[in-house]
């Protein structure tokens, strides 16, 4: 076992896929960027709120006025950094700190495919991912190498296989699977679509695509990794994800799972990839065809090999700690997020906040548009970190205003997955009794309904 | 070769299978067992929307003529005559107020018509000098239905208006030039209705964030929750305050209309709901047939059960309020709290289950989703 360990972490393969990886990413990385910012999105979820919602340990990050134009710039230029392989390591560090600030700013922006993006250049951090087709390489020959160890490329692999293993046993659930829910809501308002938009009224389209969403998620790993089902694998994630992109308003992600997936495919691929883009603006590819191999050195290879271990066990775990939180999952959303739970809910609430003085018992109603953009208000009415954040908000704001006494309650009601709304949070529980924290928030009310499985 | 000829293949079959899906469905096409949002959008604007604004219309232009008439013979007969047409315009404006959509949204056609608490002070001044712009947006205040208001019934009987009036001509001018401005938004809105507009707004059943029925759901949920829960009743009744503000009510100075226009306002949003047409005939297509047609009968009450039982629960306890609602708060401010509570009820049916049951995007602006 430790034998077979060592002599694996010695295998080496090209490193034409890896440089393509890289290529592509910082491409889309910044295509990413600059689309967020032509949709004007900079300005609407971080400079007009007047209050942002942030992720518990993380209150310090917090948008910064008009310095965060530059701070997209700065995450923009680094992925094109990135792509170029331009002082690569300090490129991917920069890029991975300035995107993870972006999404840590506030949580009501999260989206798993924005955490995917966090993680995954975290990884390339530890990566030689400039050792080819990159300027790096090109200025100094003695920095090229046309070869690195296998590993360097299969954990790539591995950290796309979770995202697709994870989402595929997220849907194994009674909702996904027996009442094809919550496709079963958003199919049927793509009426408008050419060609399918009738189809998309059909119920039995609607469990269609829940049962092989779910067969696409579990297994895509394995059909891609298996070589002689690789490439009608890769026409599935095609066909799958512009399914995705046509249905759903999903941005670049569909697309940035495509290129992905192309580290599935043998060197020679890549190698021809390479080489298109060689000729098309006159590269000398030969250049990098040094036969040389990438070898970490001693303290290096541990130290990245180490940190990576303990980055895969983490993501292997961090997506169970539900189970931890008593209640149904869907409805606490304790431990919901960073587990690739993907477009599994159609959620929505509506929170009435009551400002009470406890000593007169005078009361007041909160204008929830006074403070959030409707964005943030979606977000927050059905999600009880947000709720006690905002609580929490409140009543400084009032107190500012010279209330006293301030006690705050909450009428609060949530839909999930087409069931009718029911009270969500106790309202009879003064909500400043309770900080933001990791435990189990008891004032949430239970779940009038079961939904079995995963 | 083998595989690449495999491939071929299953690729073939692929496109085949879609193919054949399509052109089934193609055969059946527009209606089926679909839901025909397009008519939906028609029967709205066709037989609820154009003829409110239509008829509304008639009442601007008559309270046009009559101020005018009044201002070229300032007598009590033509006050009288002024106030009732005021009180006629002022409750079919009720039937329109929820539309604010295409040319409505443009022009801040509700704010220049219906913005109260009215500013009396910046009205004084204005006629005291003579020197105003109506058309500007920092003077949603001092025109308008509660500008009128304020004009025709703050000053005491008729007599003692007349007194008023009488000394600064200046008043009747500002009088008739806020009706002028009445007339002339809602002549500009009317005609984009009869025009160019309906079209786009029927032809736009795009099921995006900017198509039609996202953008006017967003509108109509929005204006029972802001304009008619907290406006009409929730703001006097002090609900966001904690202390009652009688001088919140619509329609003030008139007195014993503010219950009226109240009432009308919720008439007419619960016909829209219903697809009640203006010119009689049955019902055409709107909230309740969409919903009646996505519900999945899983749930033991449906929600359209729900939300006519509440639509029923408002009108009962509304039975219990004044017909003035400014004497309601200060006499007993407990049943506008309790009117307020029960328009928030259908406020949380609206906003999350039926947006929710009907796919509807809160936000107009896109952003992504996972």
């Amino acid at each position: 076992m430790q034998l077979s360990l060592s002599k694996y972490l010695k295998k080496t393969t090209e490193a034409a896929p890896l440089a393509v990886f890289r290529l592509f990413f910082g491409l889309m990385m910044f295509a990413s960027i600059l689309r967020f910012w032509l949709n004007g999105w900079i300005e609407k979820l971080y400079i007009t709120p007047k209050f942002f919602f942030s992720y518990y340990g993380f209150e310090w990050v917090k948008p910064l006025g008009d310095f965060t134009y530059l701070l997209f710039i700065l995450c923009g230029i680094a992925a094109l950094m990135v792509a170029a392989g331009y002082k690569y390591r300090l490129a991917i560090i920069l890029f991975f700190l300035s995107f993870t600030y972006i999404e840590l700013m506030d949580k009501t922006t999260y989206l798993n495919h924005y955490y995917f993006i966090s993680i995954l250049s975290f990884l390339m951090i530890f990566l030689p991912a400039n050792a080819y087709f990159s300027i790096d390489a090109w200025r100094n020959p003695t920095r090229a190498f046309q070869k690195i160890p296998q590993w360097c490329i299969d954990a790539i692999k591995l950290l796309l296989g979770i995202v697709y293993f994870y989402a595929g046993l997220a849907k194994i659930n009674s909702d996904w699977l027996f009442r094809a829910m919550p496709l079963k809501i958003w199919l049927p308002s793509k009426y408008d679509l050419p060609l399918l938009g009738d189809l998309m009224q059909q119920e039995w389209v609607h469990y269609a695509f829940s049962w092989n969403g779910m067969l696409y998620d579990l297994f895509i790993p394995f059909l891609l990794l298996w070589k002689r089902t690789r490439f009608v694998a890769f026409l599935m994630v095609i066909v799958f994800h512009v399914l995705t992109r046509v249905l759903f308003p999903i941005g670049m992600f569909p697309f940035i799972m495509i290129v992905s997936a192309l580290i599935f495919f043998s060197p020679k691929i890549h190698q021809g990839i390479i080489g298109l883009i060689s000729k098309w603006f006159s590269i000398s590819k030969q250049r990098f065809d040094n036969l040389r191999t990438y070898q970490f050195s001693g303290i290096k290879k541990n130290l990245s090999i180490g940190i990576l271990s303990v980055f895969f066990i983490v993501q292997l775990l961090f997506p169970w700690r539900y189970l931890l939180y008593p209640g149904e999952l869907f409805w606490t959303e304790e431990g919901f997020r960073f587990s690739w739970r993907v477009m599994l809910m159609e959620k929505a609430g509506y929170a009435q906040f009551k400002v009470v003085n406890a000593e007169t018992g005078n009361r007041f109603y909160v204008d929830n548009s006074d403070f959030l953009t409707p964005f943030q208000e979606k977000q927050m009415s059905f999600q009880p970190g947000f709720i006690i954040q905002y609580a929490h908000f409140l009543a400084d704001h009032f107190e500012k205003d010279g209330h006293e006494n301030i006690e705050i309650y909450v009428e609060n009601y949530v839909a999930l997955n087409g069931r009718k709304s029911t009270p969500y949070i106790d309202p009879q529980v003064n909500l400043l009794n309770f900080a933001d924290s990791f435990k189990h928030k008891t004032f949430i009310l239970p779940f009038q309904d079961e939904i079995k499985g995963l | 070769m083998i595989k690449f000829s495999k491939f071929l293949l299953i690729a073939t079959l692929m496109f085949a299978s879609c193919s054949t899906g399509d052109d089934g469905d193609d055969g059946g096409d527009s209606n089926g067992d679909n839901f025909d949002r397009g008519e939906m959008l028609a029967n709205w604007a066709d037989n609820i929307i154009v003829p409110s604004f239509v008829a509304f219309k008639e009442e601007t232009q008559k309270l046009e003529d009559i101020a005018k008439a009044f201002a070229d013979n300032p007598g009590v007969t033509e006050l009288s005559v002024l106030r009732a047409q005021y009180k006629a315009a002022y409750q079919e404006f009720q039937t329109v107020e929820m539309f604010q959509i295409g040319k409505a949204e443009e022009l801040n056609y509700r704010s220049f018509l219906n913005t109260y608490p009215t500013n009396t002070e910046n009205i004084e001044s204005q006629i005291a000098s003579g020197n105003y712009n109506l058309e500007l947006p920092s003077n949603f205040a001092e025109q308008g239905f509660p500008a009128l208001d304020y004009l025709l019934y703050s000053y005491g009987s008729t007599e003692e208006t007349l007194e008023v009036f009488n000394s600064n001509p200046e008043y009747i001018n500002y009088t008739v030039a806020i009706t002028e401005r009445i007339n002339a938004l809602t002549a500009e809105v009317t005609a984009s209705w009869e025009g160019d507009y309906r079209n786009t707004f029927v032809n736009n059943t795009s099921s995006s964030s900017t198509g039609s029925v996202d953008r006017f759901t967003n509108d109509y949920v929005m204006y029972y929750e802001k304009i008619l829960r907290s406006g009409k009743i929730g703001y006097p009744a002090g609900a966001f305050t904690g202390s009652p503000s009688p001088g919140n009510v619509e329609g003030l100075y008139a007195g014993g209309i503010s219950k009226n226009l109240y009432l009308q306002a919720l008439d007419s949003f619960e016909d829209f709901y219903y697809g009640v047409k203006i010119n009689g005939e049955e019902n055409g297509l709107s909230y309740f047939q969409y919903l009646d047609y996505m519900d999945d009968k899983t749930d033991s009450e449906s929600l359209t059960a729900s939300i006519s039982d509440q639509f029923l629960a408002i009108r009962n306890q509304s039975s219990d309020l004044d017909d003035n609602l400014k004497s309601q708060v200060e006499t007993d401010n407990s049943k506008m709290l309790a009117a307020h509570d029960e328009l928030q009820k259908l406020v949380i049916l609206l906003k999350v289950d039926m947006m929710q049951t009907l796919s509807i995007s809160v936000d107009y602006v896109d952003s992504d989703g996972d």
